[in-house]
């Protein structure tokens, strides 16, 4: 019983990682870019178990929430706003087909023999360190004059959540506020891009149902002018 | 307790198989996917790296990697969006306008 306790760690991690090496192999094959959508969702979904495991807790529920949550949607409704069945059908096999597979396996040769040298291989070293542990000041009494408070730093064990709060909130504070002005640029950028407007080109290449769409819009307004 | 070269070894294969989708697909979509995997590999790494330091700045460089990671699927997807106005494709062998 203690064996298979002691080894979950392990065991999860071997069927896990399984898994979303299978399912990111499944992304890049399939055809439909739905599945390869929801395949993807199956990798995040596996990679927020393994942060699960080595104590990143935080970062797996937002993982979850920001990947799974928010950019899958995205590129669901994406998929779903390009009409993927009109387009033709993409050539699975091109001249890039090896040369991308002689990159990839390079690639991973390369990481593999950095790892492989054997300076990672031992479990958690600094497994008595806590990882947790932030310092806080907290006032307490002056030491000589009862009447007097002052201040001091304490070592205190937070929680996984926590203590990312106070690295964020007080030693990353400058980051975390250009991260929130990088964020309201890419919205700024990515509705001026995505707003939809008829210039000349657009009307040599639009495909016909917009046409359709613009010209019912016309009809329409016509419609209401007139009476 | 899997060790942190177990975990390297499995953010380096993700990492390829995204390198190789980016490579070999020529669908739009999927190379964004593909870039979204790669990210996620280096989070991994990062996560690894973090418990095995006993250092939260790690897990603090992965929220800034998934807050880039946000921001740069949502201007990839609005341009994808807008080409696919203007050509009405996604594959990336057919928008050539800037060849060199």
């Amino acid at each position: 019983m203690d064996a298979i306790a002691s080894n979950a760690p392990l065991v999860v991690f071997i069927v896990i990682g399984t898994i979303a090496v299978a399912a990111s192999f499944l992304v890049v094959m399939m055809r439909n870019p739905v599945h390869s959508a929801l395949f993807l969702l199956l990798t995040f979904l596996c990679v927020a178990v393994l942060f699960v495991i080595k104590a990143a807790e935080f970062v797996a529920a937002v993982q979850v929430l920001v990947y799974a949550g928010g950019i899958m949607v995205l590129f669901l409704f994406v998929v779903m706003l390009i009409n993927v069945r009109h387009l033709p059908d993409e050539k699975m096999t091109t001249s890039y087909t090896l040369g991308g597979i002689g990159v990839g396996v390079a690639i991973f040769v390369l990481f593999f023999a950095v790892v492989r040298t054997g300076a990672y291989h031992d479990e958690a070293p600094n497994a008595a360190k806590k990882l947790t542990t932030v310092r806080e000041q907290v006032l307490t009494q002056h030491p000589t004059d009862p009447n007097k408070l002052v201040r001091k730093w304490r070592a205190k064990d937070n929680r996984n959540a926590e203590a990312i709060g106070m690295a964020l909130y007080r030693d990353y504070l400058v980051p975390f506020e250009v991260a929130s002005l990088f964020l309201l640029v890419a919205m700024i950028g990515a509705i001026v891009i995505g707003k939809r407007e008829l210039s000349a080109l657009e009307e040599e290449t639009a495909p016909d149902y917009m046409l359709e769409r613009v010209e019912t819009e016309k009809e329409v307004k016509d419609l209401v002018n007139a009476n | 307790m899997p060790s942190t070269a177990q975990y390297l070894m499995l953010s380096a294969t993700l990492f390829a198989i995204g390198i190789v989708g980016v490579i070999i697909r020529r669908n739009m979509i999927t190379v964004l996917m593909s870039i979204e995997l790669m990210l996620n590999a280096v989070n991994i790494n990062l996560v690894a790296f973090s418990h095995r330091l006993a250092d939260l700045q790690g897990q603090v460089f992965t929220i800034f990697v998934i807050t880039v990671a946000a921001g740069e699927a949502a201007v990839g997807l609005a341009i994808m969006i807008q080409l696919y106005r203007l050509r009405s494709t996604v594959n990336v062998d057919e928008v050539k306008t800037l060849h060199g």
